[in-house]
């Protein structure tokens, strides 16, 4: 293989010098692929840097040529045409040797390739569920076996995004979530893809994986981290309104602290569980209310409740929102969505007290103020 | 049988003696049967949509010049993007073939004609209607499509806007459109080629399109075929889509690239065409390779159906198919290559002058190649993980379909344009224009190689702050290269207008080709009689003769 750190550094210098635009800072950019912390992103590291040096030769080759044509074979330059125009050995040769070319290419690109589909011997396996706007986790087996979670855009992303001065004080600003995806360091972990409403893609450049999470089916890919850290993604399949705002953040720890996370999350669990049992406060309802709605229902119900006309209706005056013997029916929207629409079901991503709280919250809020009370006792009733 | 030969050949000597006009007035226009009214339809038609596309790229590039949502909403930049896809695709790039194709094949092989002229009035007259119905959607309640030019179910079924359904029919109709078209090409190039010209005779341009015409006819039914499945699972309770009934997401991507794949290459193949007729001009020199350059481009068009899923490498395909669809992608690299060295050879000791037409022949030689090496490296599989749905691919389809196909046909139309209307453009302003779109459309794509390497994925309508100095950099050159589109309007129609005429038949001291041959403004009807073969072959761009 090529010695890449020169050829990155020199690769740096090609490019900048050709957009050398005065007054902009470069500094922090990646104009290239970063190695990356797992093997199968080293190799394709590798395999981008092979393939990119062979296309600036082929373009140095055609161009020169070209160029040279240019300068030296013109009219004005006395240049007398000749009349050749037809040469089967130079079509040969330029046909065999691309393709000679190609092959040299296509060898180590088929074994990275038969590497990275090979997802058996994990030592532990994440399923990730896409969803309009957000992502899910859940740890389906080893120590971390049944822990569960959303993993949305964080508040201040969302907060930034109409407003400059929250957005310039965000040095993460539309790459940092609520709840990380933790991972230990050192681990053949397998993640499995799905979605639950329409195509995603799962992408973190720093493990060199990116899946399509498709309704439906079961896409899987692995990666084994080598280095302890943060690490920043996107969702690339185009997934509808706020496509560009679901982030995705991990968080690769040492075994030692994974196995502290895994025991928090456990007791968080078993907390949040009791506490749909109790009597709520219309209070506590509408705090929890105004959350669970800002995370899970803004996106398309409005901030303000006004929905968007046409494709998500409002909240405000809506008569599931309004009437009193629609409670039920209100409660039921949310457990178990309305199908053919982009209405998800929420009753398996939030405990009996949250959606309590955002039912109690949509009929008092937007001008609603029906006064009614919805306590987590009756959601557990309603499953 | 009540008409005699004898009454029908008075018919055309009645014709000959007065070679009539065109009718008077604006229903010239609306009833015309001649190639090149038609064919200035398409160029106009597409010209026009040219400039609303552009409108659209403007305000994503507005949009994106800074973090932060500043001036649309999320659900608009998406209707946005698949807007501007759509109407670039079949709106500009696709009837403005269509209409070089119209206006020279004719005088290319020696023909009156089109072969089915009343088809062809038909197969221009179902466009403007299909594009207004595209374009309508975007007022109606819920938006116009947003679910990219892609249309991926089941964004695009259970998830879209009611709209859909027109979009939907417009899709068919343009079908229909680029159906017709394509028989009249082939029934042309077939029928009404001047009886000396063999096949291996004809120009480039027209063995292209003739190419590309049977590309159209087998790939735009599978199109019509994904959209109707699309209808019935949206109206009808089918579910070809829909795991949850049975069906498969994927498949919809399956189809839609069966139809996409060839479908990049009828935007390319008459591009190639075009510049291997303009070269040689220049060069004054035969095309080096023209039987490689058939050859090539035949095998461009068979490898352009069985490397469709080399879009999809992400779906969770298995290896085997991994690999195969790389291989088959790569492979085609080939063929292109052939092409590319073929026209560097044609410039390879000639006697070189740099007239418009040949300064953007020389940019899309080389601008085209850039696009073609990054095509190559999205052909790798594992390098494709990174590259996949990035900005990086929004680079490699511009420079093909921009600065190739586009480029192409600015090439033509500043080519032929003098023996359409008898004038001849400003050269100085022309050479104004190339040099500020040939700039700015660098400094418009060529950043977003880096925004896509660094991790900024494709349609998103904002992006996190370590993508902002490059976004800046692209809108900017955004922006100057959408204006140079007005100059560009503002040459064409000073040609037409108050150019300098051109006496001269051959309007390019070298040029070759029968279209040469013809009086310059070219006559309303094409050739009349047939054309001689020794004329034929004196006049071939490619041979010695």
């Amino acid at each position: 293989m090529l010695n890449n750190r020169f050829f990155s550094t020199l690769f740096k210098i090609l490019t900048l010098s050709l957009l050398a635009v005065p007054g902009l800072a470069f500094a922090e950019y990646g104009l290239n692929l970063p190695e990356g912390v797992t093997p199968i992103s080293r190799d394709i590291y590798g395999l981008h840097m092979t393939i990119f040096w062979v296309c600036v030769g082929i373009a140095v080759l055609v161009f020169g040529v070209m160029i040279y044509s240019m300068i030296n074979h013109r009219k004005s330059k006395g240049a007398v045409a000749s009349n050749f125009h037809e040469s089967t050995t130079i079509e040969l040769v330029w046909t065999i040797v691309p393709l000679l070319i190609l092959i040299i290419i296509a060898v180590p690109a088929t074994r990275v390739l038969i590497d990275l589909e090979d997802t058996s011997k994990a030592d532990m396996t994440v399923k990730i569920t896409g969803y309009q706007w957000k992502w899910q986790y859940e740890y389906i087996d080893a120590e971390g076996e049944g822990i569960n979670f959303f993993s949305n855009l964080a508040q201040k992303s969302r907060d930034g995004i109409k407003n400059a001065a929250i957005r310039s004080s965000d040095e993460n600003y539309l790459q940092d979530v609520d709840k990380r995806l933790v991972l230990p360091v050192d681990t053949r972990v397998r993640f499995l893809m799905t979605s639950n409403d329409v195509i995603h893609s799962w992408w973190i450049r720093d493990f060199g994986v990116k899946q399509d999470a498709n309704p439906g089916f079961i896409n899987d890919a692995w990666a084994y981290i080598e280095k302890e850290g943060v690490y920043r993604g996107k969702c690339t399949e185009l997934c509808g309104k706020d496509h560009g705002f679901m982030p995705i953040v991990v968080e690769v720890v040492s075994k030692a602290a994974y196995a502290k996370w895994v025991a928090d999350e456990k007791a968080a669990a078993a907390a949040a569980a009791a506490s749909g049992d109790r009597e709520w406060s219309m209070d506590e309802l509408m705090t929890q209310g105004a959350k669970v709605y800002s995370t899970n229902c803004a996106a398309c119900h409005g901030v303000t409740g006004a929905g968007v006309p046409g494709a998500f209706p409002a909240m405000t005056g809506s008569p599931i929102v309004v009437d009193a013997d629609k409670i039920p029916a209100h409660i039921d929207i949310i457990i178990n969505g309305k199908s053919g629409t982009a209405m998800q079901a929420f009753g398996k991503q939030l405990s009996d007290s949250d959606i309590a709280a955002v039912v109690t919250y949509e009929r008092n809020a937007f001008g609603n103020n029906t006064g009614e009370i919805v306590q987590p006792a009756e959601i557990k009733s309603a499953r | 049988m009540a008409t005699t030969t004898t009454e029908i050949e008075a018919d055309i000597h009645a014709h000959d003696d007065h070679n009539h006009g065109p009718e008077p007035g604006l229903m010239r226009w609306v009833k015309t049967t001649n190639h090149k009214d038609i064919g200035y339809l398409y160029m106009w038609f597409a010209f026009s949509m040219l400039l609303i596309g552009g409108a659209m790229a403007m305000v994503i590039r507005l949009e994106l010049l800074m973090p932060g949502l500043q001036y649309v909403e999320p659900q608009f930049f998406n209707q946005m993007t698949t807007m501007h896809g759509l109407i670039m695709v079949f709106g500009a790039i696709m009837p403005a073939f269509v209409g070089l194709a119209n206006i020279m094949i004719p005088p290319m092989i020696g023909g009156p004609d089109m072969a089915l002229p009343r088809m062809n009035n038909w197969s221009f007259w179902i466009l403007p209607f299909a594009g207004a119905m595209l374009l309508s959607t975007m007022f109606m309640e819920g938006g116009g499509p947003a679910f990219g030019w892609t249309f991926y179910a089941p964004l695009s079924t259970t998830f879209a806007p009611d709209s859909t359904d027109f979009f939907i029919f417009a899709i068919h109709m343009l079908g229909f459109s680029s159906i017709m078209g394509a028989i009249n090409i082939i029934a042309t190039v077939m029928n009404l080629r001047a009886s000396g010209m063999k096949l291996m005779d004809m120009p480039l341009f027209v063995w292209t399109w003739f190419i590309t015409a049977f590309l159209l006819i087998a790939a735009m039914p599978v199109l019509a075929g994904a959209v109707t499945m699309m209808l019935t699972d949206r109206n009808f309770g089918t579910s070809f889509f829909d795991a949850a009934g049975g069906g498969d997401p994927v498949m919809f991507q399956h189809i839609f690239w069966f139809f996409g794949h060839p479908e990049v290459y009828i935007m390319i193949l008459p591009a190639f065409g075009i510049v291997s007729q303009i070269i040689p001009t220049f060069a004054r020199k035969p095309l080096f390779g023209y039987s490689s350059m058939v050859y090539a481009t035949a095998s461009i068009a068979i490898l352009s159906f069985v490397v469709w899923a080399h879009h999809m490498f992400l779906t969770g395909m298995p290896v085997a198919g991994q690999m195969y669809f790389m291989y088959a992608t790569i492979l085609i690299s080939v063929p292109t290559g052939v092409k590319v060295f073929n026209w560097v050879t044609t410039m390879w000791r000639g006697s070189m002058s740099f007239e418009i037409p040949m300064m953007w022949a020389v940019a899309f030689v080389i601008l085209f190649t850039i696009g073609g090496l990054s095509g190559l490296m999205l052909g790798i599989v594992p390098a494709d993980i990174q590259y996949h749905d990035t900005y990086f691919v929004v680079a490699h389809f511009h420079y093909v379909l921009v600065t190739g196909a586009l480029f192409s046909i600015i090439a033509g139309v500043f080519y032929w344009l003098p023996k359409w209307c008898g004038n001849m453009f400003n050269e100085k302003l022309a050479t104004i224009h190339f040099w500020w779109a040939v700039i700015s459309v660098n400094v418009l794509f060529f950043p977003m190689h880096f925004l896509g390497l660094a991790g900024m994925p494709r349609r998103i309508p904002d992006y996190s702050l370590q993508f902002a100095d490059f976004n800046w950099i692209a809108s900017i050159g955004g922006f100057a290269f959408g204006l140079s589109f007005i100059l560009l309007a503002y040459i064409v129609v000073d040609c037409i207008r108050n150019g300098k005429p051109v006496k001269e038949a051959r309007v390019w001291e070298s040029a070759k080709g029968l279209e040469w041959t013809l009086p310059t403004p070219a006559p309303y009807h094409t050739f009349t009689e047939e054309p001689p073969r020794e004329l034929i072959l004196k006049e071939s761009s490619h041979s010695a003769h």
